[in-house]
């Protein structure tokens, strides 16, 4: 199970989160303004990479809280976890950082 | 009296307490400290049970958790009996029962035996190839015949009477292994400073040690070591110990699942303890200590009882006092049996020969030759002979020559040592081959787990001492402590082990009937054949053959299996690979994993604050959810369809009242408040005055229905919102979502009080009488529908609303959860002059669809858009933005073919749909017929006196007046498309 450090809480066990899906896409300001397909790259397209994944938790059963986590989607590693109005950590960071 | 094949002396058994036990009936007696494995062959009891698939008779093959053979029931009572249970792990207690599996009517004379006779006929795949024709048969004839004649033990019956807890716990250092590695890294951690658990899945710790006897560590004998180092562990104030605990489950984050055995043991089970425990151990460590499981030999027959593995005789010798047999042939691949034949020979059992496959044999022959035992190098066993147990070995040169038959009632066997990585690789750790162990060890190390001793190839009690004092320490600085004294540990009297053996098949001896999977029935020519058969990938071999597929996962089997595939694929074992290892370790009973949740626990009922109102009205309830909902109130004579009718009629004519407190309730505060309901919610809230009431739907961004309900305005900045029952914890988790995340400048502060209120719905034209008298502090004469006001009911605090789900006159009683029993009461008084009747979720199921108002989720799924459900009157067009806008504008969301929401009329007017039939337009249309769409709620409706039902059909508006027909179970049956509004189109009754 995975161990997850709320930004405000600490670490807690995974039965304690939801996901929320790809981070950093904010929601556009007008979006009538979008077309269509900018609309359905916003709504569906999302990066899906192997490696290195900025996403949104929620601390559900805890604090409540969205945070932003940078996860390995290979390995299931967190590197960093940190507050939805701050920005990643640079990329140097990686598995080895994390351990 | 403990067994004729007892040694007089030796061993950790008590042979001052002797415990009674049965064998499948039959009584004999062990000692304390004993397995059942160990007592049955202390009495000389090989045979003890039939094979899987060819019902063969096969003895105990090893003295631990690698057990293939030693399979049997243990029954305490009718609902205490534990099928699977391996013999080697059973510890003995007095009146123990035991039963053989797998045979009828007996061990010895088994009925489903023939099936060894027709063995030539099934082999490998012998299901895939041989139960397909003809198709009818599989579900009528093959399956139930081999679901009859597969499985092993027998579940009981009754439900589990015992209880099962379950613990978290957290420690710097986990240690898993007890033997010499794990004591030494738990010493070591826990000198440091570290926080220890140390688990072990024996009864006793120890390992190795504990059939040890020449070796001394410090200059003290290994078990006086043992001892002295196990009362130091205990004493330590940071060190937990947990003896007959399997970690059988290494999952991400180092979380080490360990199964407890608390109370098997015991003849009775203290009162009060729980039979078994779980522990998730949160480690920020882990040692792996698990040590390595010996291998058999694949020769032809070599599964017959009194065959055995070496050191698994040895262990019965040192351990438990027991000699297994009088005369033995040792059959070897490595150095490590030569220790078996030694120890045994002093014990007083005949050597009759040693067969070493290999052509020289390491230093240790010539140990054994000074002995006076006979080593035949390059001799290997052909076959074996003997009914109930082995009575002679064929031995052959290896490669092939002239087989002697060599009696004996005993033959051991040893292919090599395999390391136990389980937990290795389910950590996801990396593997490689090493050539020179002819074994699979871990390769890189996971993160924060440490590899020790024999599960990593390092072999003899010295090597292992120093590998676990350097795990223990490497473990224990990464959780930063340290300073521990230096190992010292000085061993004498250690053998040592070369070569490893060489896993497959023994040099130049036949395939057929030489078990690989002893549990599964496998054989080495299952395995050729199935790479001939073009299986290539271990996987697939694996899967093929089953071997490795039993509840012993291939212990014994796996590297086998992999040396015969790889010398049949003339490809390096390393390039062939080995198959993945999945938890469990070894099986853990369900009602471990299930620990308190069942039964009542399972998951929580929820149960609103006028549950026991209905319950007193003897309602039937339904589960909604969490929810446990009054479904319908019967009265003495009533079915459900007599009594929804009835209360439909009072709705209808009188008044009704229902409870409504599952309806999600959710309060929002703020300056923002509205600006964040009306960007949230289709429907504009921006302008709701307070004192009204709105219903609201609400959209994903994809522009599909989510959700509904009413928004009533408390104040300026203080609304009331109700969803869905289902839908209550999904749209505030994603009103927090937008709130925190896409517009955190709004202040507005959204909060849960589902379970705050209680909810009294009053419905039907007399509903206003019934309430006048109870209300104060709000005028109703001029509270028409959509109104909120607050007030007291009943002298109770009130958020009172006209508001209906029922198209008749409505208020919903919004009271403080406590205040719900009182206020029920008073309402229902006060509306016994007007015939005010409690009703349930299945008439308000009636009276919402002869209105044509929608449940979400049900008249919806997700692909529904506020018009397609005839909603699109409650949607804002005039506001810039709302979740769901921008996709709500693509043209394909308003484009001819979309599903509508209309209502179907059966021509008959007798049969009610069903729910979720299909909808077409030709009956007779040969397949595939186009599907228009499908009925989502159908009802009788005893109002209009015929059925009703709801459903989503292509361009269904345009099509009102057709006539289309609905798939049911006797037949097409005809309906007539309708609006979906029933009863009163005109709403007119909604303002009595």
């Amino acid at each position: 199970m995975l161990l997850i450090d709320c930004p405000y809480c600490g670490p807690r066990p995974e039965i304690e989160f939801t996901y929320g899906g790809e981070a950093h896409r904010a929601r556009p300001a007008d979006p009538a303004a979008l077309s269509d397909e900018e609309w359905a790259g916003y709504l569906y397209l999302r990066r899906n990479p192997k490696g290195r994944h900025a996403e949104r938790w929620r601390h559900a059963h805890g604090c409540g809280r969205f945070f932003n986590a940078l996860r390995d989607t290979v390995s299931d590693a967190f590197l960093a976890t940190y507050r939805v109005n701050e920005t990643p950590p640079p990329p140097t960071i990686g598995p080895e950082a994390a351990a | 009296m403990i067994g004729a094949f007892r040694t007089p002396s030796g061993g950790r058994i008590d042979r001052a307490r002797p415990l009674r036990f049965s064998f499948d009936g039959r009584v004999h007696h062990g000692a304390a400290g004993d397995t059942l494995a160990s007592a049955l062959l202390a009495n000389g009891v090989h045979l003890v049970g039939r094979s899987f698939k060819y019902h063969r008779r096969r003895g105990i093959l090893g003295a631990a958790a690698e057990e293939p053979n030693a399979l049997v029931t243990v029954t305490r009572d009718a609902a205490r009996s534990t099928p699977n249970l391996r013999a080697t792990q059973v510890e003995l207690f007095q009146g123990l029962r035991a039963d053989s599996q797998n045979r009828w009517p007996s061990l010895d004379h088994d009925a489903s035996a023939v099936a060894n006779l027709l063995a030539p006929l099934l082999p490998a795949g012998f299901y895939y190839k041989t139960f397909k024709f003809p198709a009818w048969a599989w579900r009528r004839l093959y399956e139930p015949a081999i679901r009859a004649a597969a499985g092993l033990g027998r579940a009981p019956a009754h439900p589990d009477p015992d209880r099962y807890a379950q613990r978290y716990a957290h420690c710097d250092v986990l240690v898993v292994g007890a033997g010499p590695a794990g004591l030494a890294a738990a010493t070591l951690a826990a000198e440091s400073g570290a926080r220890v658990i140390l688990c072990d899945e024996q009864a006793e710790m120890g390992g190795s040690l504990l059939a040890e006897s020449a070796a001394t560590i410090d200059g003290r004998p290994a078990q006086g070591w043992l001892a002295a180092t196990l009362a130091a562990l205990a004493r330590h104030p940071r060190v937990t110990l947990l003896a007959r605990t399997t970690a059988f489950g290494c999952f991400a984050g180092n979380m080490v699942a360990l199964d407890e055995r608390v109370t098997d043991h015991l003849a009775a089970p203290t009162p009060g303890l729980p039979r078994q425990r779980l522990w998730l151990v949160r480690a920020r460590q882990v040692v792996v200590a698990a040590g390595a499981l010996e291998r058999p030999l694949v020769f032809p027959h070599n599964d017959r009882p009194g065959i055995m593995l070496a050191d698994a005789a040895r262990t019965y010798l040192m351990r438990y006092g027991v000699r297994v047999g009088r005369r033995a042939v040792v059959a070897t691949a490595h150095d490590s049996a030569y220790d078996a034949a030694l120890a045994l020979h002093a014990a007083g059992v005949a050597i009759a020969a040693i067969a070493d496959q290999r052509p020289t044999p390491g230093a240790a022959a010539e140990r054994v030759r000074a002995a006076g035992i006979a080593v035949r190098s390059g001799c290997v066993v052909a076959t074996t002979g003997g009914r109930q147990r082995v009575a002679w070995a064929g031995l052959m040169p290896a490669g092939g020559g002239a087989t002697e038959p060599v009696p004996c009632d005993t033959l051991l066997i040893c292919g090599g040592w395999t390391p136990s990585v389980h937990l290795v690789s389910q950590a996801r750790g990396a593997l490689r081959f090493a050539p020179e162990t002819q074994a699979f060890v871990p390769d890189r190390p996971v993160p924060g787990q440490h590899p020790a001793g024999a599960c990593r190839g390092v072999f003899g009690l010295a090597a292992a001492l120093a590998d676990g004092a350097a795990a223990g320490e490497a473990a224990s600085r990464a959780t930063g402590h340290g300073g521990a004294r230096p190992w010292r540990g000085a061993v004498s009297g250690d053998t040592a082990w070369t070569g490893g053996g060489a896993p497959g098949l023994a040099p130049g001896v036949g395939a057929g009937r030489a078990f690989v999977d002893f549990q599964n029935d496998v054989t080495a020519k299952d395995v050729q054949l199935a790479t001939r058969e073009g299986f290539r990938a271990i996987e697939h071999v694996k899967r093929y053959t089953t071997a490795g597929m039993a509840t012993d996962q291939g212990k014994t089997a796996n590297l086998n299996t992999l040396g015969i595939a790889a010398a049949a694929l003339a490809r390096p074992m390393a390039e062939v690979g080995l198959t993945t290892f999945r938890m469990p370790y070894t099986p853990v009973p369900f009602g471990s994993l299930a620990g308190a949740a069942r039964g009542d626990l399972l998951d929580p009922v929820r149960r609103t604050p006028l549950h026991d109102r209905a319950a007193a009205l003897g309602a039937v309830f339904e589960d909604v959810g969490q929810w446990r909902r009054a479904r319908f109130f019967p009265r003495s004579g009533e079915d459900m369809a007599a009594a929804v009718a009835r209360e439909c009629r009072a709705v209808r004519t009188g008044a009704g009242l229902f409870d409504a407190s599952t309806l999600g309730k959710i309060e929002v505060a703020g300056p923002d408040a509205a600006r964040f309901l009306d960007r949230f919610y289709a429907s504009a809230v921006a302008a709701l005055p307070t004192g009204r009431c709105r219903y609201a739907v609400l959209c994903r961004e994809d522009g599909f229905i989510m959700d509904d309900g009413i928004i009533a305005r408390l104040a300026a900045d203080r609304f009331h919102v109700t969803t869905t029952t289902g839908g209550a914890a999904r749209v505030l988790a994603m009103m927090e979502d937008y709130l925190q995340t896409e517009w955190p400048e709004l202040e507005a502060w959204v909060t849960s009080v589902t379970e705050q209120w209680a909810v009294l719905a009053v419905q039907g034209p007399r509903a206003r009488a019934v309430l006048a008298p109870l209300v104060d502090g709000v005028d109703l004469g001029t509270f028409v529908h959509m109104r909120m006001a607050e007030g007291r009911v009943a002298g109770a605090p009130a958020r009172l609303m006209r508001v209906s789900f029922t198209g008749e006159t409505g208020f919903e009683v919004n009271v403080p959860a406590d205040f719900g029993p009182a206020v029920w009461d008073a309402t229902l008084a006060a509306g016994q002059a007007h015939g005010l009747t409690p009703y349930g979720t299945e008439a308000m199921h009636v009276l919402r669809a002869e209105k044509g108002y929608i449940v979400v989720g049900q008249d919806t799924d997700g692909t529904v858009t506020p018009d397609d459900a005839g909603l699109g009157w409650t949607v804002g067009r005039a506001k810039a933005d709302f979740v769901g806008r921008r996709s709500l504008a693509r043209a394909a969301m308003a484009a001819p073919g979309r599903r509508q929401l209309v209502g179907l009329l059966t021509e008959d007017g007798m049969r009610t749909l069903e729910e979720g039939a299909q909808l077409v337009a030709d009956p007779h249309e040969g397949p595939p017929m186009r599907v228009l769409g499908h009925v989502s709620s159908a009802y009788h409706s005893a109002t209009l006196g015929h059925p009703i039902a709801l459903a989503l059909l292509t361009d269904g508006r345009a099509r009102t007046g057709e006539r289309l027909f609905v798939a049911m179970p006797e037949g097409a049956v005809p309906v007539r498309v309708t609006s979906p509004v029933f009863y009163d189109p005109e709403g007119a009754r909604l303002h009595g």
